[in-house]
């Protein structure tokens, strides 16, 4: 997917003004929020649970190799193959590899976040490969030519509506009569397509939430039970995974687990998480004949240690999008790449280059509701900050924002000035809002006076005033 | 006991007022008020600009010109976040000026937090009739961690009826220069808070910080809405007397 974070600015007017998509933001954000408080309140050693996790995080990223060395045993051990690749085209390469060699024309793919930074599917069909996503979401977003605009719900900027519109448009059978009216409807609808795709698919495509060490095993959770279909049904097995993902043993990930489930949907536990360790043995009655792992880098491994270190402990909850205004004004679109909201803002710009996503971080009041709901207790904020540092080190920004940043830090360091002209400013603001105590427009400040008046100083600064008080201070 | 008052660059330029509401509120207390001279701004254009050089030699400036005071008073959850939290922080790898940061944070307290601390309460003895509701300002409500506080001292002000917004925690859209960047997503932000505090039903909104009141009270002008908009420190110290955020002077 080619980015265009750049023209974050653009999207966003754009997504403001798509009244439909705005219908589709309000339904979706109140409800993740009032779930996960709901969840919350059902649970007081949440915040002890959150403890548990970050250690967990912190341990494992410290032994990253360590640990990721042992999953790759225990997989092989299974019987299952792991491939270690770095960039998207050489993670790329190595699936369609095994599904060349597997002979593989049809491939059911279950949702994968590193699926799309990688943009495996172009690459799939590109070589020919019939790809059919099997999460009802992706699925959705798949038939609608688009990207995904959410970590967990990839379509929830659309609504019931043009869903329904899409099912229609396409499935088209003239002997279609079954409604599609109420979303359970339209789940079996999406069913009865689906069902022939795990059916028919020689590969299996899934994404992992967790890598465990202790028994190579990979896990998933959905809500739809697709994943375990796309994982059992065909003959090969592939699991996209980031490095990132693994923890130590099973009691580890049943903690993220609890964490995961809570912050992202407020359900206790997701309807399905499954856990699959290497291919079908004999005695088992279904399963793949092989099981590969591919084990995704791209930038990863730079980031340990580093100013972003944090940022390895994301478990993809999504909360820190549902909880940001600015996510739930403009919607993931606008974020022109893979991962929007908080956790995209510091993602984007390591991935694809800070000259493409340094709006992203920009676009943030830093208003601190992404840290405080984030259940790996990322310091968002923080790391978005540190992207706004890359940028003014390597002067990034506009020059005349950068120009008005450097007048107003030469004043600041130097109080007299500062007093002087701040005294000159609010005077001249004061005399030329002629008593009316606000503008309603005002040249150099268009941005503020377009959706708002600005209120005019009350006249002299405290400064002088209190000069005037207390002559002696 | 002597109380340094940062003013922060928005009530210096913009609105004296809360300057002086908040030393009359000190003063009720029986503190000896000193205003360093040497003050500008606390440095977040810089820092969340990300030139965090010119924030560290601010951050330098401000620590000088406040030492030595027993507390340091910020009518800005803003302002005085970022001397708490972020002070320490900009200093990680400077172990001098850290301890010195670390000293002013642990002396620096944002004014409702004070007054509330410091037994304020019996300082406020003004009235004042009508629903009022109270803004968090994100950095008061969760970089520091004050809700119940500002709650505490209206409920002293007899004839105050208080009223709680929808989606409380939700941003503004301020941001300090966020609002100029992206005046669109800004400008949506705003408009749903100012909707939160129509609905209310309050006939004043306060909050600790000016910043947000700014912000809200010309988006609620340019509404029409007839909410008069005044900081905190003003409604507590009994003056109310003058226009509120954004009105016009009177005749
Ligand atoms: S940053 Fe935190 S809140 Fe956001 S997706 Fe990752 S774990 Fe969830």
């Amino acid at each position: 997917m080619k980015p265009t974070s750049a023209a974050f600015s653009d999207n966003a007017r754009r997504a403001l003004h798509d009244a439909t998509l705005q219908q589709a933001l309000a339904k979706a954000g109140v409800g993740f929020v009032e779930k996960r408080r709901a969840a919350l309140s059902d649970l007081p050693e949440f915040a002890a649970l959150r403890e548990a996790g970050r250690e967990i995080k912190d341990h494992t990223l410290a032994n990253l190799d360590h640990y990721l060395l042992r999953f790759e045993q225990q997989v092989q051990a299974s019987g299952g193959e792991v491939h270690w690749v770095d960039t998207p085209a050489e993670a790329c390469a190595a699936v369609l590899d095994i599904c060349t060699r597997a002979g593989a024309k049809r491939v059911a793919k279950g949702k994968s976040m590193v699926g799309e930074e990688i943009a495996i599917n172009d690459a799939l069909e590109a070589a020919g490969l019939d790809v059919v996503e099997t999460d009802l979401g992706e699925y959705i977003i798949q038939i609608a030519h688009e990207p995904p605009s959410h970590i967990i719900a990839p379509a929830v900027h659309k609504t019931r509506q043009q869903i329904a519109d899409l099912f229609e448009n396409l499935h088209h059978q003239p002997d279609l009569t079954r409604p599609l009216e109420t979303v359970p409807q339209i789940v079996d609808e999406a069913r009865q397509i689906l069902r022939d795709t795990f059916l028919s698919a020689d590969v299996g495509i899934t994404g992992a939430n967790f890598l465990i060490a202790e028994t190579g095993s990979t896990v998933i959770v959905t809500n739809e039970g697709n994943g375990d279909l796309s994982a059992t049904l065909p003959r090969v097995h592939i699991v996209l995974a980031s490095i990132e993902k693994v923890v130590p043993t099973l009691e580890d990930a049943s903690v993220l687990l609890r964490l995961l489930a809570r912050s992202a949907t407020g359900q206790e536990i997701t309807s399905y998480t499954t856990f699959f360790t290497g291919p079908r043995r004999g005695e088992d009655v279904d399963g793949p004949e092989q099981f590969h792992v591919i084990l995704v880098d791209n930038g990863r491994s730079r980031m340990l240690g580093g100013a972003y270190h944090e940022m390895l402990r994301c478990i993809r909850c999504g909360a820190c999008l549902n909880h940001c205004p600015v996510y739930s004004a403009v919607g993931g679109h606008a974020y022109g790449w893979v991962y929007p909201g908080p956790m995209g803002a510091v993602l984007t710009p390591l991935m694809v280059g800070l000259d493409e996503g340094r709006p992203l971080p920009n676009a943030s009041t830093l208003c601190g509701r992404c840290e405080e709901v984030c259940p790996m207790s990322i310091p968002l904020p923080q790391l978005l900050r540190e992207h706004r540092r890359q940028e003014f080190e390597r002067k990034l920004a506009p020059p005349r924002s950068r120009w008005a940043l450097a007048v107003w830090a030469f004043s600041a360091q130097r109080p007299r000035l500062y007093r002087w002209a701040s005294r000159l400013g609010s005077l001249l603001l004061n005399k030329s809002s002629r008593g009316r105590g606000r503008f309603r427009s005002l040249p150099f400040a268009e941005g503020w006076t377009a959706a708002r008046d600005l209120p005019a100083p009350q006249g002299d600064t405290f400064m002088a005033q209190w000069q005037r008080r207390k002559p002696h201070d | 006991m002597r109380v340094a008052l940062f003013v922060t660059c928005l009530v210096d330029l913009f609105r004296p007022s809360v300057g002086f509401a908040s030393v009359r509120l000190l003063e009720r207390l029986g503190a000896e008020v000193v205003v360093p001279p040497e003050q500008t701004c606390c440095g977040q254009p810089a820092y969340n600009n990300g030139d965090f050089e010119t924030a560290r030699a601010i951050a330098r400036q401000v620590i000088a010109a406040f030492d030595g005071f027993d507390h340091v008073v910020v009518p800005s959850g803003s302002c005085a976040g970022m001397l708490v939290r972020h002070y320490p922080e900009l200093f990680r790898d400077e172990p001098e000026t850290l301890a010195r940061a670390q000293a002013l944070a642990a002396r620096t307290r944002e004014l409702s937090a004070f007054l509330a601390e410091s037994g304020g309460e019996p300082a406020i003895d003004g009235t004042f009739s009508g629903k009022v509701a109270m803004h968090d300002s994100c950095s008061a409500r969760r970089e520091l961690g004050i809700v119940d506080a500002p709650r505490a001292l209206l409920g002293r002000l007899a004839g105050v009826e208080s009223v709680e917004l929808k989606e409380a925690e939700t941003c503004c859209g301020f941001g300090g220069t966020f609002c100029v960047k992206y005046p669109d997503i800004s400008a949506r932000m705003v408009t749903d808070k100012a909707e939160a505090v129509i609905a209310s039903g309050a006939d004043v909104l306060v909050s600790g910080d000016l910043g947000c009141l700014m912000n809200i009270a010309g988006r609620l002008s340019r509404m029409d809405s007839r909410v008069r908009v005044y900081h905190l420190a003003e409604l507590l110290a009994g003056m109310t007397s003058g226009p509120a955020i954004g009105e016009a002077e009177k005749p």
